[in-house]
């Protein structure tokens, strides 16, 4: 997986947990959860959303790793 | 013989409007099939039927808007026709069918080539999702396409990638309206299909006859009734949305004697419990702690039960089930509280799947009549956003409100000894007219209780 498809994936799945939400708006470093108005139950939507498109088993320990548009990309580019 | 009304989906609504009629004149219906979508100041509603029947007639068409109680529908009821015949699917009940041709629903026609369809929601959901019901196989009792069927047939057609993007109100203008929305040029962020997109198209195919010139937006307005205002402006439905949350709590505030009480409850061995069983657990199946802060909350009535049920005319009336609404914030704005049934005897991983689903649901606007009308307390979670207390405001005819801040790690002192621990601070507003200071805090004190053994939730 390259670092734009993981994008397209996140983009993918967001729209699903979020319609209206738009990753280019987010600053880099920024909590994609602060930044979007995601609520706890938002972000577990994500993560299950990315778990189903890309089979990466997400710990919940991992979150944290997840929560910048950057990070979250290195992520499920590493564990692709 | 029965008839089918506006009902009350909270005690802030007055008046409501079909926005869409899921059954017809001569179809059968059964208690809890939801029968037609209702439009309230603050959210649409699938609206369930409490008799099982015969739809004799439409009263009120699509687009009316009519006070509660008023009648919508004329319901031969299963008892008139044939009382001994009563049961999930009153066989019987075609004889008394008016001769409005209606598709086959006997068991009998299981073999021929017709679609079995008895459920007005399956039935809805594969026209919403464009599924031919002819080419799904039924594996419901005699061969009947149930939910799953249609659900699943929609799956195979329709792979997640390949999906357009659009949002989820957008789709169902899209759907009501037969627009495809792959034939929709998107002009929301990222090319989505807003709902916008899908009326310029409706509105283009329904006025084939229109000047190409005239504006679009001119279209729209003359398919709305006159008298019911631009429901498709996003603004003027936030203002609405506004003034009834805003009338409800004055009323409140108004009629309601509150009093408040806090206390911090040590939630280590729940974070901890938690933290141990969603390792073990694929992602999909994990909890999160608002579900045993529910649960907990939903357990503790058990030890007061004059939390839980509504104050009418003046009198407490205590509820046997607990119907915990959960207060969901909406995209945009906005506050809807609609009920998980039976909180209290649901297990945590039901309960899990129950709160998942009735969040997505309000953030569509896809809640259901019954999940409106009956909450017997709210729960209110403000956690993810950093809060540390909640001061609730009750919803009437509701008497408490449970309220939740943040779980996070702060000082804790026990033995002598001060540590840090994750903590959280649950409130109680509840109502004096019900119920006094010394039994709210016997509340509070059982939802502690009950959390310090989350294993037994």
């Amino acid at each position: 997986m390259t670092r734009d498809d993981a994008l397209d994936i996140m983009r993918d799945v967001l729209h699903h947990v979020a319609p209206e939400a738009d990753l280019g708006e987010i600053e880099p470093g920024e909590s994609m959860a602060e930044a979007l108005d995601l609520d706890s139950m938002d972000f577990l939507n994500f993560m299950i959303g990315l778990h189903e498109r890309t089979g990466i088993e997400i710990p919940e320990l991992d979150y944290p790793q997840l929560s910048t548009v950057e990070k979250c990309a290195d992520y499920l580019v590493a564990h692709a | 013989m029965g008839d089918f009304h506006m009902p009350s989906l909270g005690a802030d609504m007055e008046v409501g409007r079909v926005t869409e009629w899921l059954v017809k004149a001569g179809d059968e219906v059964k208690r809890g099939d939801i029968v037609a979508v209702v439009e309230t100041e603050k959210s649409t509603i699938e609206v369930e039927i409490f008799e099982s029947g015969v739809i004799e007639a439409i009263v009120v068409p699509v687009g009316e808007e009519v006070p509660v109680g008023t009648v919508l529908a004329r319901v031969q009821s299963g008892a008139s026709g044939a009382p001994e015949a009563r049961g999930p699917v009153p066989a019987s009940s075609e004889s008394i069918l008016p001769t409005e041709p209606t598709p086959p629903t006997g068991r009998e026609v299981a073999t021929t080539a017709a679609p079995v369809v008895r459920s007005p929601v399956v039935r809805h959901l594969a026209a919403e999702s464009g599924i031919d019901l002819a080419a799904v196989t039924g594996t419901g009792e005699g061969g009947v396409i149930t939910r799953h069927d249609v659900e699943r047939a929609l799956a195979a057609q329709q792979p997640p990638t390949s999906r357009v993007r659009a949002s989820p109100w957008a789709r169902r203008v899209a759907a009501e309206r037969g627009v495809d929305l792959n034939s929709v040029q998107g002009t929301g962020p990222g090319g989505a299909v807003t709902e916008a997109d899908v009326r310029k198209v409706g509105a283009a195919r329904s006025r084939p006859a229109a000047a190409p010139s005239e504006p679009a937006v001119a279209a729209v307005a003359a398919e709305l009734p006159a008298n019911t205002g631009p429901t498709s402006d996003a603004a003027a439905k936030q203002a609405s949305l506004r003034r009834a949350i805003g009338a409800l709590m004055a009323r409140s505030k108004r009629e309601i004697p509150h009093y408040y009480l806090s206390t911090t409850i040590d939630m280590r061995a729940a974070s901890e419990w938690l933290e141990h069983v969603n390792a073990g657990r694929s992602i999909t199946d994990r909890l999160v702690m608002p579900v045993l802060l529910l649960k907990a909350t939903a357990r503790a009535v058990a030890t007061v039960p004059e939390m839980n049920g509504f104050m009418i005319d003046g009198r407490f009336e205590a509820r046997a089930a607990v119907q915990v609404g959960v207060a969901i914030s909406l995209r945009g704005g906005g506050v809807i509280a609609p009920a998980i049934h039976d909180t209290a005897t649901l297990g945590l991983n039901d309960l899990m799947v129950a709160l998942r689903d009735l969040v997505t649901r309000a953030r569509v606007g896809r809640l259901r009549s019954s999940e409106m009308s009956d909450p017997t307390i709210t729960v209110t979670n403000l956690g993810d956003l950093g809060v540390d207390q909640v001061f609730g405001v009750i919803y009437p005819p509701q008497v408490a409100l449970v309220g939740f801040g943040k779980v996070a790690e702060r000082p804790w002192a026990e033995d002598g000894l001060l540590g840090a621990r994750p903590t959280v601070t649950a409130t109680l507003a509840a109502d004096h007219r019900v119920s006094d200071g010394h039994r709210g805090g016997l509340f509070l004190s059982a939802i502690d209780r009950l959390l310090q053994a989350p294993e037994e939730l």
